[in-house]
């Protein structure tokens, strides 16, 4: 083929300046906030666009809020247990429907996956607001308990409680983890099985020592790609909760870039970014090379 | 009860245990969705218990109904508006993109692969305050609002439509243009009597999965969000859910779930038809499940 090596760049162009105006711009944006200076008089936040004169009173003001007791330090440890328990309730779930799936879905199998795709496509929101209809004082959730005797009297749990919000979270992001796992455990080849098998393991061990290693990528991948917008997440609290009590790193930077301090809400996405990058750049990296791989 | 006891404890069969744990996940999963839906036809002004069959929270009633209030029927119209223009967009930006990514070996492409899936794992928080502030302080003309939501739409769908129309393009393979160019094609000309005519599934495929994530989008729209005039219906929702005082708010996100689910719908019919005069390959919904990046 004779053509300049710039055609094929070129012809991405539209793409590849409406990323960098609109996705890495900004992103500039929030450091020169975050590290900007806050107008004396009316407290409006200043960005300081030269890094020689960044200032970094705001992540200042962050680190003394970070020591054990302040209030960042609550914040993130909250986030930190309820996104770490989250996922752990989701792979728990996850996996042994993931793995029936992939395993025994036979004929079934495009239908199962088709009610595991389907919360993809119903709104985040809306989802939300199923529970919050379930949940009321008079809703089917507790007329259910009360019915079993599990209750004697209807509780509210709407009133910023730990487990609710954990538990929207699972439902809200456990599909998400389901279909990486599916995808991982669909890939395994029987013989490997097979051959464990005539080899005299039995099924226990076949799992432990054969599917579990194999599907190492899967739950890494899956559990990535959930944790990564439940550190982001403030509606969940904010829907199922709305009580400070159960504020979560998303709730405190939403309050802030929309409140008194911007350039602390700035600062803190930052932080949460920059913990965050480790866990993107796995996924991006690790997804890259399955795909290669699978190119081949 | 005997035969129960059997039927589960049967080792010959499937895992007995996993098949009822899998349908009690997908009841979970599934059924609370239906019984919001359920609400919104609901007769009375309950929003938590079934009172009866009515389109009232629908169309019927004066001034609560998701037609006749206001509020309600704007958001509709934000989330239509911002839904088709967001599509109309971002696809033909993403598909030339695509085809770009795929073909392009040179130095940089590397990067530049990387920088256009980052959209995809960037919590949306992050990608809204960063929006929101470039709007504030740097890109002044934009005002917040509808135009600044869909230049935000458009920026997280540039990602999607790449990695639908890239697993397309690389399960082509770069043969059939090879063999134009060396009949004598152009490039541009092989693109678009070779190439296009081929990526025309994933294009309109594309378009369908676009129209479902910005309809279902809520971060994004939030925060560049101007005032309640420009809020969508999943914005609605978080400011109304609870205290909203009637269905009427079910009726809304009911109507948001038939958009979307009719979208998605679509694209798997779409895919199911052209296996079929393929022959061969795996369903719709597997290609679907598969999605990698």
């Amino acid at each position: 083929m004779r053509q300049s090596r710039w055609f094929w760049p070129a012809f991405g162009l539209p793409g590849y300046v409406w990323l960098g105006v609109l996705f890495l711009v900004p992103f500039y944006v929030i450091l020169a906030v975050a590290l900007g200076t806050v107008d004396p008089i009316f407290r409006f936040p200043q960005p300081v666009w030269n890094p020689l004169e960044w200032n970094v009173g705001a992540f200042e003001f962050i680190f003394e809020g970070l020591a054990p007791g302040e209030q960042f330090f609550v914040i993130f440890a909250r986030t930190f247990a309820y996104v770490g328990i989250a996922l752990a309730v989701s792979l728990a779930i996850g996996y042994p429907v993931a793995y029936y799936i992939a395993r025994h879905g036979g004929r079934w199998k495009a239908f199962l996956l088709l009610g595991i795709v389907a919360p993809f496509w119903i709104s985040y929101l809306m989802r939300m607001l199923a529970w919050v209809n379930l949940l009321q004082d008079d809703g089917y959730v507790n007329r259910i308990l009360m019915w079993v005797q599990v209750l004697d009297a209807p509780r509210n749990w709407l009133d910023g409680r730990a487990s609710t919000v954990i538990f929207g979270l699972v439902y809200g992001y456990v599909p998400f983890l389901i279909l990486p796992l599916y995808a991982a455990l669909d890939r395994i080849p029987r013989d490997l099985l097979e051959a464990s098998r005539d080899l005299g393991a039995s099924p226990a061990q076949t799992f432990r020592r054969v599917t579990l290693p194999l599907s190492k990528a899967g739950i890494l991948a899956g559990a990535v790609i959930i944790a990564l917008p439940m550190f982001g997440d403030y509606y969940t609290p904010d829907l199922l909760s709305g009580s400070p009590k159960t504020n979560l790193v998303g709730n405190q930077i939403n309050l802030f870039i929309h409140g008194p301090q911007p350039t602390v809400g700035a600062a803190l996405t930052v932080l949460l970014m920059s913990m965050l990058a480790v866990l993107m750049a796995y996924y991006l990296i690790t997804t890259a090379r399955m795909s290669r791989a699978n190119e081949r | 009860m005997r035969r129960f006891v059997d039927w589960w404890r049967n080792p010959w069969g499937k895992p007995r245990f996993l098949a009822v744990f899998t349908s009690l996940y997908l009841i979970w999963s599934i059924v609370p969705i239906l019984i919001a839906v359920r609400f919104s036809f609901n007769d009375g002004r309950s929003r938590s218990t079934g009172q009866g069959w009515s389109t009232r929270w629908y169309w019927d009633e004066p001034d609560l109904s998701v037609k006749n209030d206001p509020s309600l029927r704007e958001a509709l119209f934000q989330s239509l508006e911002l839904a088709s223009l967001t599509m109309l967009i971002a696809v033909p930006i993403g598909v030339a993109l695509a085809i770009s990514l795929t073909r392009w070996r040179g130095r940089g492409s590397g990067t530049a692969r990387f920088v256009s899936l980052f959209p995809i794992v960037t919590p949306e928080l992050v990608m809204g305050t960063a929006l929101f502030l470039t709007f504030v302080h740097l890109f002044q003309f934009v005002e917040l609002g509808t135009v600044a939501q869909l230049l935000g739409h458009v920026t997280f769908s540039i990602s999607f439509v790449v990695i639908i129309v890239r697993g397309r393009l690389l399960s082509i393979g770069p043969e059939y243009e090879e063999a134009a160019t060396d009949l004598g094609a152009p490039p541009m000309k092989a693109l678009r009597l070779v190439l296009l005519p081929l990526l025309l599934p994933a294009i309109v495929a594309s378009f369908l999965i676009v129209f479902a994530i910005s309809i279902d989008d809520f971060v994004i729209s939030q925060f560049l969000s101007a005032d309640s005039s420009t809020e969508t219906i999943p914005v609605k929702i978080y400011s109304n859910a609870r205290g909203a005082p009637t269905p009427a708010l079910n009726a809304l996100a009911s109507v948001m779930l038939f958009l979307s689910l009719f979208a998605i719908t679509a694209v798997i019919v779409l895919q199911r038809a052209m296996q079929r005069s393929r022959g061969g390959g795996k369903g719709g919904i597997e290609d679907m499940a598969q999605m990698r990046l």
